[in-house]
């Protein structure tokens, strides 16, 4: 590769195929490296039942290929359990787990009043010492929690193990037993040590079954309102979970609890009142959902508050399953009155953006659901992978089970939940489920990214540096969408890079305003000239003036 | 004045240090070819590559060894070796680093011993295929990134530098400067005659122009030959009046190769400047060009003018050690008190580095705090009444909460754009400095103003 310029005007795709690139990506790989990516670098054929190649995911990494994966700490505190405002979330082990997650993922919060407890802005950790490593810790950790009961007087506490803990033996469950009498306070704690899993995937699965096993069901108060239900998997980055609050506000559904942007405590203990979950993230929160179905009897569905069609999509969905007339028709006139400006937004952006490239390498879901935003102005998603995403999120639910349970999935453990014997209670009849589902109201079940996907994409899981490298050489998308991790290097190959974890200290991109934020984010990032810029005219470079980059 | 006194908390709220690993993988990104690889769980590359991405906004890969549940238990062994294998062939590193990480420390992998069979291993293989190795051992544990990064600074020159031939070069330790600070230090060596070679040099590889095509190891670092040749240089100079003698590489090659080892203050504020130019031209026997006569009579000028705007105000510093005693040295001269000097750092040399460039000018000494954090800092500030606070961005909850200015300096710097491109080092860098913090007050006055002054 030479020198990187974006001159759209000479711009051509390049000829080769998938099946050529994925070769020559594969070619470079020593032969057991190459076995292993073969399968998990997938050239997409959509079948007439919606069945799809399969992928490998949620295997472990090759040490020494730069990954963007990250830990099961940081999938249990950063992502799951580090949006919730009133939780002191206690990092138990040396300095640095606790600093890198204190709020970088940029998720927002409302305190019910300036006075509210809030203590996102806050890093609570025992910094592990040399002496806790030789001599134990769990005192240190206890000495901890006192302090921070002692000078926050939270109505919880969570502690995260990080990987010294599991090592030396700490038991993180006896100390916050102790200490939940002794203080009379909500105390739990996580083995989410960062070895254990393959990726943040796991920690996502330990932190659902710790919250349902302490939080979920601890308030019976049933609240007012006609059509309740919880939100799981959103985070509320950028201020998305405030637009989807406010059109449920506006079409008429309660929102109980939302698992876990913007949310507190009481609202997940009280989320098992709800009559219907949605899931946004799939791959991170599906377990409470699961869980809470089995124990409380609500049924959860997959919706995506991420593309304007999506969003209405969506809504639709929600009033259908309540089946009540009034809120469909609030629910169209909400849609109704978005649109416009959503439309008026597309037509703006789109004689720019139209047939235009773009690749998504993020996430569990995210990767799945910008492609909606993308398609709503004429880009192509041309290919796409997750970062710790498993099969059924690739190719759907109805692969699950065929998904071979490896060991370090089984390290990770299944709660065995029944029909609470009192407070089960069925939300539909089985005649009203079945009903729904004839017409077209899926339950428990999500298609996946690969079926939504034309044929000749490239699927790619756990996609590394020399990876996105070559697609980039390859493809020469117009954008390019991961995390900060892969931002600058792809900028330097002269390509745009949009962060969908953190939205680039941007946002919100949910529901219909922020479609309309993200068309002109894309506008403005595939249409910059600033690439063409690179060289100075006085810098004489016969090889730039004979050919491109790509050429 | 107040001893210094720790943390009266035995957890720790707020942190103001970051994990050793970290610092080791900054300091290796500034070898030429190099690249930091990290012994342990991936978590800890993935957490420590975004940290450093989000300041400097630039690439940087971390490899890891990717440990999982079975090699915590069995050791980490093959995976570190499978992985340096990788990172060989994926990256043509010339040099990789091998920094430990607390998993590894706890189980207790033998890394120096695992590197030597897998140098054995590829004993035969021409150099391309065969980087050099360097280890060092940090553990998140115990110290700072401070200590990860000097730790690995004097790894490197323990490891690499080999007897060699008396030359006219000197070694230059600057601690974790900015990339501008580096480009600078350059061009004061340059225009002293000198021959340096500055370890770590992070000035292109953590700053690197677009121009190119993207590489995966940017070009510059220090180069590798001049590392091997350290050990004949006429002298080393080793910037930072808290680099503990046991992590320090100036003394280390002065005990290994006798070559003479000179410790100055990170040169911020006139005197500080003064002493490091005055050392320059013991060692150069140049004196100091007019171009910096000039600089340095411009930011006396500037301290004059600027008198008038914050004599007698209020200050809080906190963040590295050495950084910390730098800022407060030029504080101290131009009319600021600064009342609490404090470091999540725990040198143990922190307190007598700030009498040092304190005394004989403030009325009354600073309150100086190591092994604290933010909480620490807020209960001690509390009848303080600063008037600023000069320090990274983590500190921005507190000068919020009592609204009052924030001058950002150090590392992280995730709130404010260019963090990478500060230049608070000599006369120039100085001046720079003190147009920021000037400003700062200025701007608070005119922004309080009910009236809105234009002309301040």
């Amino acid at each position: 590769m030479a020198i990187p310029i974006r001159d759209d005007e000479n711009l051509e795709m390049n000829e080769c195929s998938p099946d050529e690139i994925k070769k020559e990506i594969l070619e470079k790989y020593p032969t057991k490296v190459a076995r292993k990516r073969a399968k998990q670098i997938v050239i997409n054929k959509v079948g007439e039942g919606c069945e799809v190649p399969e992928i490998q995911a949620n295997v472990r990494t090759i040490p020494g290929i730069i990954t963007q994966r990250g830990c099961t700490y940081a999938g249990c505190k950063g992502v799951v359990l580090g949006p919730t405002r009133d939780i002191v979330n206690i990092t138990h082990g040396p300095v640095g787990c606790g600093f890198y997650s204190w709020l970088t993922r940029r998720n927002q919060t409302k305190p019910e009043s300036p006075e509210a407890e809030n203590f996102m802005t806050y890093c609570f950790t025992t910094d592990m010492q040399e002496e806790q490593i030789v001599f134990g810790g769990e005192k240190k950790l206890k000495q901890a929690i006192q302090e921070a009961y002692d000078t926050m007087k939270p109505k919880a506490i969570a502690i995260f193990s990080t990987c010294p803990v599991g090592l030396i033996g700490d038991d993180v469950h006896s100390v916050a037993r102790e200490m939940k009498e002794k203080l009379g306070i909500n105390v739990f704690g996580f083995s989410c040590e960062g070895y254990k899993g393959v990726s943040q995937s796991a920690g996502h699965h330990i932190a659902n079954n710790g919250i349902f096993t302490h939080v979920v069901g601890l308030d019976d108060t049933v609240r007012e309102g006609k059509f309740k239900v919880n939100l799981l998997g959103e985070y509320n980055i950028g201020g998305d979970a405030f637009l989807i609050e406010k059109l449920f506000e506006e079409c008429g559904f309660t929102l109980i609890s939302t698992f876990s942007g913007n949310s507190s405590i009481d609202k997940f203990a009280n989320s098992h009142t709800a009559d219907l979950n949605l899931i946004m993230c799939h791959r991170s929160i599906n377990y409470v959902a699961e869980m809470m179905e089995t124990k409380f009897g609500v049924p959860w569905m997959k919706v995506n508050f991420i593309g304007a069609e999506a969003s209405a999509k969506s809504l639709r969905k929600m009033a259908k399953y309540f089946g009540d007339q009034e809120l469909i028709d609030k629910v169209e006139e909400v849609i109704a009155r978005e649109m416009p400006a959503v439309i008026a937004a597309q037509e703006e952006v789109r004689p720019r953006c139209e047939g235009k490239l773009a690749m998504i390498f993020v996430g569990g879901s995210r990767a799945h659901h910008y492609q909606e935003l993308f398609r709503e102005i004429g880009m192509d998603t041309i290919s796409a992978g997750y970062e710790f995403a498993h099969r059924d999120d690739y190719e759907g639910r109805k692969v699950l089970p065929t998904v071979k349970v490896d060991a370090d999935s089984r390290n990770i453990e299944e709660l065995d939940v029944h029909p609470d014997p009192d407070r089960f209670r069925p939300r539909k009849t089985e005649e009203e489920m079945k009903r729904l589902q004839e017409e077209g109201v899926e339950f428990h079940d999500y298609d996946g990214m690969m079926p939504e996907m034309g044929d000749d994409k490239m699927i790619i899981d756990d996609i590394n540096q020399y990876e996105t490298d070559k697609m980039i050489e390859y493809y020469k998308p117009a954008i390019f969408c991961a995390g900060i991790k892969e931002k600058y290097a792809v900028q330097k190959s002269g390509v745009p890079m949009k962060q969908l974890h953190s939205y680039d200290y941007g946002g919100p991109y949910a529901a219909f305003q922020g479609a309309i934020n993200f068309y002109h984010e894309v506008d403005r990032m595939v249409n910059s000239k600033v690439w063409k810029y690179i060289k100075a005219p006085w810098q004489e470079s016969p090889e730039l003036a004979a050919k491109y980059a790509w050429e | 004045m107040k001893k210094a006194a720790s943390s009266s908390y035995t957890s720790t709220t707020n942190a103001c240090k970051l994990c050793k690993p970290l610092g080791a993988c900054i300091a290796f990104r500034g070898i030429e070819g190099a690249v930091p690889f990290l012994h342990g769980s991936q978590g800890c590359a993935t957490y420590m590559r975004r940290y450093v991405i989000s300041h400097f906004r630039e690439p940087i890969d971390i490899a890891s060894s990717s440990l999982g549940e079975k090699h915590a238990v069995y050791g980490g062994g093959p995976n570190l070796k499978l992985g340096v294998k990788n990172v060989t062939k994926k990256y043509g590193a010339k040099l990789i680093g091998v920094a430990t990480t607390c998993l590894t420390e706890t189980i207790g992998d033998d890394v120096p011993f695992l590197l030597k069979e897998y140098k054995r291993d590829v004993e035969d293989l021409p150099p391309e295929e065969a980087p050099i190795l360097v280890n060092v051992s940090t553990p998140s544990y115990s110290g700072t990134h401070m200590e990860g990064f000097h730790a690995a600074v004097r790894a490197v020159a323990d490891q690499v530098a080999t007897e060699a031939e008396k030359n006219a070069s000197v070694n230059v330790f600057p601690g974790f400067m900015t990339p501008a600070e580096i480009r600078h230090l350059k061009e004061i060596f340059e225009d002293f005659s000198l021959d340096e070679t500055i370890l770590p040099d992070i000035s292109d590889t953590l700053d690197a122009p677009v121009l190119e095509e993207y590489k995966k190891i940017p070009e510059g670092g220090t180069p590798i030959e001049e590392i091997r040749r350290m050990s004949g240089a006429m002298a080393s100079i080793e910037i930072g009046r808290t680099v503990e003698t046991r992590l320090s590489a100036g003394e280390l090659l002065n005990g290994k190769f006798g070559v003479p080892a000179y410790k100055t203050g990170m040169p911020i504020g006139l005197r500080e400047c003064d002493a490091f130019f005055e050392l320059l031209e013991k060692i150069s026997s140049y004196e100091t060009p007019e171009k910096y006569a000039g600089e340095r009579g411009r930011l006396v000028d500037s301290y004059i003018d600027a008198h008038k705007y914050i004599f007698n105000k209020r200050a809080i510093v906190y963040g590295e050690e050495d950084l910390v005693v730098g800022i407060t040295s030029f504080l101290t001269e131009i009319g600021v008190r600064p009342v609490l000097c404090a470091s999540g750092g725990q040198s143990g040399l922190l307190a007598g580095a700030i009498e040092e460039v304190t005394k004989g000018i403030l009325p009354e000494s600073p309150v100086v705090r190591h092994g604290v954090d933010f909480y620490d800092i807020a209960e001690e500030a509390e009848g303080l009444a600063p008037d600023i606070i000069i320090g990274h961005s983590k500190g921005y909850h507190l000068a919020r909460r009592w609204n009052i200015p924030h001058v950002r300096v150090g590392f992280p710097i995730h709130d404010r754009f260019g963090g990478q491109r500060l230049l608070n080092i000599g006369y120039r860098g100085t001046q720079d400095l003190l147009d920021r913090v000037v400003n700062a007050f200025i701007e608070k006055k005119q922004e309080d103003s009910p009236v809105g002054y234009g002309y301040m």
